[in-house]
């Protein structure tokens, strides 16, 4: 069984380093340090720690601003608040601009759980994806969230990272990890079809491709960290060698992963492909895992649909 | 001897900048441009440490124009302080310009931040002035905020951010014209007590005749000389200013003038540059 930590408690470890690291790196957060792992900044380093109060807005504002005078600051919340609520302060002073504002969202996806619709953010990838200079990263596991808030550090321009609430398996070993912002990892070759799956569903499709090995379906596996700018050609040459790809997102449906893959795909190569996400709806309270099953998240989803695909 | 003689000839410089670059452009913001020439001026002239060859000199005092739509006055005292060519000031708002509708700080060389929704900038500004503090860094943030504007939610974000942060290298002014877009702000969104409610968010509020050199500088060296807070300059001024069929007038909030319009507006603001 694999040991379960969760991407947020990454971001937490991440941030020690870079207090440690980068005397220009300040923390902002929303009065949620504590849930968003940013607290673990503040016992290090209180002095560059900045509580906004329950204010996002002024959250991606202030950022904006320490950002412009060569700061390099990461403000989180919830994905929800702040990406929606702050959108449009994101869109006019962050990307725009292009400050170099790394925004590390965390209680992303179905996995909030029980909070409910309110605070499941299926939308996000979406709403920062459509925004010129925005870089969008969503890690699978602990190990790539910690690379990846570490490499977000060291690139110069508006970032967002998308982080969870509950533990997910770790899949990468830590002391064989390289990261690089936009360039997807194939996990698992194979050549009946593509799963191209993004944060938890990665680990989900690995789980997939495991039972239709049993079966004799050999597929390729490929964690797309980064969904702006997106490896096109890892999902070109996928369609070449496999002829069919299957996309697998924690996301609604339209906008996220799925379109992304889908827009490179129509304009390069068309294949068959089938997009597995939440199917345009909202979420409700629930046990995570519970609720993965309910909106079809599971590497049996992955099962049926590569198999469908097949017209297996 | 008028002691503020060049500085009054600066402002009506940029008065006239103004009008001629709105009527070549064939749209923007005349009113709440006009109303803040002699803030600016003596931000630009005579206050700010800044330096037009090195625009993003790090110890620079900063300036941020919350109130993005009036553009205009920002680009005409750039222009004059020497950052960009004056012509510049031609191709406000056309296609290739350096000069958007609102400020860019990417394409215009003196432009500390973008701005153009409202409210935003001042959050930023509050963001420049905690770096400041962060970094022992000794520059000075100064702001300026439409009345209008204060009705968006963020800038009661960023009012209480400052305060707590005890924010006192930020200096606010706020352009109180009177008038927005629809009407009167009383009329609209009544934004009263406006220095009540700064003074209850925690500032130091001053309140001042913003076409008064005089007042204008004895505020800004108060906000210096305080410890502990930001200061808000509410600045009473007349939107238009300077051009008798303008002045006090929500119309032109958002118009050009015409041929006819700017060739009177030039002559009331003492002739042609």
């Amino acid at each position: 069984m694999a040991k379960k930590v969760a991407t947020r408690e990454a971001y937490g470890e991440a941030l020690k380093i870079l207090a440690e690291k980068n005397e220009n790196v300040v923390v902002l957060d929303a009065d949620l340090s504590k849930s968003t792992k940013t607290a673990k900044f503040k016992e290090v380093c209180p002095q560059k720690f900045v509580n906004v109060g329950i204010a996002e807005q002024g959250l991606m504002g202030t950022a904006a601003g320490l950002a412009a005078a060569g700061m390099i600051p990461f403000a989180s919340s919830f994905a929800i608040f702040a990406t929606g609520r702050a959108y449009e302060i994101i869109r006019n002073s962050i990307a725009y601009p292009k400050m170099n504002v790394k925004i590390a969202a965390t209680h992303a996806g179905l996995t909030v759980g029980e909070d409910g619709a309110s605070h499941q953010a299926l939308e996000d990838i979406s709403l920062m994806r459509t925004l010129p200079n925005m870089t969008v990263i969503n890690p699978a596991d602990a190990v790539e969230a910690k690379e990846a808030v570490l490499k977000a550090a060291e690139y110069n321009g508006p970032v967002y990272i998308r982080l969870g609430r509950s533990k997910v398996p770790v899949i990468y070993n830590e002391d064989d990890f390289d990261f690089e912002i936009g360039k997807a990892k194939i996990l698992k070759d194979g050549s009946d079809a593509t799963v191209i799956a993004t944060g938890i569903m990665v680990n989900a499709a690995l789980k997939a491709a495991e039972i239709l090995k049993k079966e004799s379906i050999n597929i390729r596996v490929i964690d797309m960290h980064t969904i702006k700018p997106i490896d096109e050609k890892v999902i070109i040459d996928a369609a070449k060698e496999t002829g069919a790809i299957v996309t697998a997102e924690e996301h609604n449906k339209i906008g996220g992963l799925g379109s992304a893959v889908s827009e490179v795909l129509v304009e390069n190569c068309p294949v068959p492909m089938i997009r597995i996400a939440v199917n345009d709806t909202f979420g409700e309270s629930g046990n995570g895992d519970e609720l993965l099953v309910k909106y079809g998240l599971t590497a049996e989803n992955i099962v049926e649909k590569v198999k469908c695909i097949k017209g297996i | 001897m008028d002691k503020y003689k060049d500085l009054k000839v600066i402002a009506s410089t940029l008065r006239k900048d103004i009008i001629n670059m709105l009527n070549k452009a064939k749209s923007g913001h005349p009113g709440g441009s006009l109303s803040a020439c002699e803030i600016m001026t003596a931000l630009y002239f005579k206050e700010m440490d800044i330096d037009p060859k090195k625009p993003q000199w790090e110890d620079r005092d900063r300036f941020v124009l919350s109130k993005g739509h009036a553009a205009p006055v920002l680009y005409a005292v750039l222009a004059e302080k020497g950052y960009f060519p004056k012509e510049e000031l031609n191709s406000l708002r056309k296609i290739n310009s350096m000069l958007q509708g609102h400020p860019d700080m990417k394409g215009t060389p003196g432009v500390d931040m973008s701005t153009g929704s409202l409210g935003q900038g001042f959050s930023a500004a509050n963001g420049m002035a905690l770096a400041g503090k962060m970094r022992s860094k000794d520059y000075r943030v100064y702001a300026m905020l439409g009345d209008g504007e204060v009705q968006e939610g963020i800038v009661w974000e960023a009012a209480m951010l400052a305060a707590h942060y005890k924010l006192d290298n930020l200096t606010v002014f706020l352009d109180h014209n009177g008038l927005q877009i629809d009407g009167k702000n009383c009329d609209i969104m009544d934004i009263s007590p406006i220095d009540k409610k700064w003074e209850a968010f925690g500032w130091n509020v001053i309140k001042i005749d913003g076409h008064n050199f005089d007042e204008i500088f004895d505020a800004i060296e108060h906000s210096k000389n305080t410890k502990g807070k930001p200061t808000i300059i509410i600045a009473e001024t007349i939107k238009g200013k300077g051009v008798s069929f303008m002045e006090d007038k929500v119309e032109w909030h958002g118009n050009a003038p015409d041929d006819e319009e700017t060739s009177i507006a030039i002559k009331e603001l003492g002739g042609e540059i």
